[in-house]
C-alpha cells in the first residue's frame, strides 16, 4: 500500500495504550503582528516620503554697469514698469511716470496678467518694421512673429516690502506671458515716495 | 420542538489579501522614498510654472527662512573632497583655525548658517545635532562684512572644472532686501545666472506659455 498507515490497526508495531496518535496542526499562522508591523511601516514611510519634487526656475541678472553707453535702453512706448509692494499690492505705470503721477495704478497679482497681456498686445500693434528686425528672424529660425514685441520691456521693482514669494510670481507671470525681455532693477526715489502716499492715502 | 439553530459563524476571516495590499503599498513605499537630509529651517517654496529638475550634484544652495536668515550648502555628494575643499579654503583665508576633525564635520553639515566667529563652534557639534543648534544665519546685509560673499567665492575655487549650478532657495515670506543681498553677493562674485528652487504649479489655461506647451505635447491633458 502507497499510503502511510497511521490509524494504529493491527498492521506494524502496537502502540501503547497512552500513546495519542499526532494531532494534525492547522496551517493557518495568526497574521495580525505581521499587519501591524507592515501598517507601521506604512505609516513610517508615508511620513518621512517627501512627493513633491522641487523644480528650478532661471534666473539671469544683468551685470551692474555704471556706464551709460553700455546700460539697456528701454523704448518708452513699450515699457511696462510694475513695482512691488507690500501686502501683494502691485503698483505699474506704462512708459515714463507722469509728474502729476496720473498713469500710476494699482493692482493685484491676479489682475497684473491681463494688464502685461494687453501692453503687449498693444505693443505688438504698433510695431514698425525697420532692419533690426532680420537680426531677430534669423535668431528664431525666420519666425515673422518673432520680432512683433521687439519692443516690450517689463521693469520689475520689487520694493523693501515685497516678499520673495511676489517676486517669484512676478518672474513667473513673465514665463506664462511670454515676456522675453525684462529687469529686475531697483526703484527710484519718487517712486518710494509715490508708494508711501499711497499706502497712507488707503 | 427544535428550535431553528443558525449555523455559528466563524469570526476569522481571511486576512491573505489584506496582507497583501499592505505589503505592496509598503513596498512603494520604500522604493520611493527619499529621505531628505536634515535641515535646520523648514523653507515652504513658492510656486512656479518651471519645470526644470534640481541638480543634485555640483551645486551651491544658498537658502534664505522667512525671517531672513541665510543658510549656505554645498551639494557634492558625488565627490566629498569638493566639499571639503570649500571649507578649507574658508578657513586658509579668513584664518579661522578649524581642525582637520572639524572640516571633516563640514563635509557631513547639510548647511550651516552661522557667522564666521562662530563656524568652529557649530562644527564642534556632531553633524547630526547640530539642528539644535540655532543658527543666527550667515551675515548678508552688510556690504562691508558680506560673509556670503567668501563662501561663494570658496566654493567657485573648489568647484573647478565643474559646471557649478548656484541655487538660492528662498521662503515665501521672505522678504525682498535679504534676496537682494543674495544677490549682490552672487554679482560680486560675477555670477549671473541663478536657479531659484521653487515647488511645480500647473499653467493657467489659455496663456502664451500654456499655448507654446500645448503645441510641443508638453501638457499631457488638458483641463
Amino acid at each position: 500500500m502507497a499510503s502511510v498507515d497511521t490509524g494504529g490497526g493491527d498492521s506494524g508495531h502496537k502502540k501503547g495504550p497512552g500513546v495519542k496518535k499526532a494531532k494534525k496542526l492547522s496551517t493557518r499562522v495568526d497574521m495580525t503582528p505581521m499587519v501591524d508591523l507592515g501598517f507601521l511601516l506604512i505609516t513610517f514611510f508615508i511620513f518621512t516620503t517627501t512627493m513633491s519634487t522641487p523644480s528650478t526656475m532661471d534666473l539671469y541678472m544683468p551685470k551692474d554697469t555704471k556706464k551709460d553707453e553700455e546700460q539697456n535702453k528701454a523704448k518708452e512706448s513699450g515699457a511696462l514698469t510694475i513695482l512691488l509692494a507690500k501686502d501683494n499690492t502691485i503698483y505699474y505705470y506704462e512708459g515714463q511716470l507722469a509728474p502729476d503721477a496720473s498713469n500710476f495704478q494699482s493692482t493685484n497679482f491676479k489682475g497684473i496678467r491681463d494688464v502685461i497681456i494687453n501692453k503687449r498686445k498693444e505693443v505688438m500693434a504698433n510695431h514698425v518694421h525697420d532692419a533690426s528686425c532680420e537680426k531677430i528672424w534669423a535668431e528664431n529660425k525666420g519666425d515673422k512673429n518673432s520680432c512683433l514685441d521687439r519692443d516690450f520691456v517689463v521693469i520689475i521693482k520689487p520694493d523693501d516690502d515685497a516678499t520673495y514669494k511676489n517676486t517669484v510670481d512676478i518672474l513667473d507671470e513673465m514665463t506664462i506671458n511670454g515676456v522675453k525681455r525684462f529687469a529686475m532693477v531697483d526703484l527710484f526715489p519718487q517712486e518710494v515716495e509715490l508708494i508711501k502716499k499711497t499706502e497712507a492715502g488707503q | 420542538m427544535p428550535s431553528v439553530k443558525m449555523p455559528r459563524k466563524s469570526t476569522d476571516t481571511d486576512m491573505t489579501p489584506f496582507v497583501d495590499v499592505a505589503f505592496l503599498i509598503l513596498s512603494f513605499f520604500m522604493l520611493a522614498t527619499k529621505f531628505k537630509p536634515p535641515e535646520p529651517v523648514e523653507i515652504t517654496t513658492p510656486n512656479s510654472v518651471a519645470t526644470k529638475i534640481l541638480p543634485e550634484n555640483d551645486a551651491i544652495m544658498v537658502t534664505l527662512d522667512s525671517s531672513g536668515r541665510a543658510f549656505f550648502s554645498v551639494m557634492s555628494e558625488k565627490d566629498p573632497m569638493i566639499k571639503y575643499n570649500v571649507v578649507k579654503g574658508i578657513n586658509d583665508a579668513r584664518n579661522l583655525g578649524l581642525s582637520d576633525i572639524e572640516m571633516k564635520n563640514f563635509v557631513r553639515t547639510s548647511s550651516v548658517g552661522v557667522p564666521f566667529s562662530q563656524l568652529k563652534g557649530l562644527l564642534d557639534v556632531p553633524a547630526e545635532d547640530q539642528g539644535k543648534v540655532k543658527q543666527a544665519g550667515i551675515p548678508i546685509q552688510d556690504s562691508t562684512n558680506n560673509e556670503l560673499f567668501y563662501w561663494i567665492q570658496s566654493a567657485v575655487t573648489a568647484f573647478q572644472g565643474h559646471k557649478l549650478n548656484y541655487l538660492i532657495k528662498g521662503d515665501q515670506k521672505a522678504k525682498y532686501p535679504q534676496f537682494k543681498a543674495i544677490l549682490d553677493a552672487f554679482k560680486r562674485n560675477d555670477i549671473y545666472k541663478f536657479q531659484l528652487v521653487t515647488a511645480v504649479e500647473d499653467v493657467p489655461a489659455g496663456t502664451e506659455l500654456y499655448q507654446e506647451r500645448k503645441a510641443q505635447g508638453v501638457l499631457p491633458k488638458s483641463k
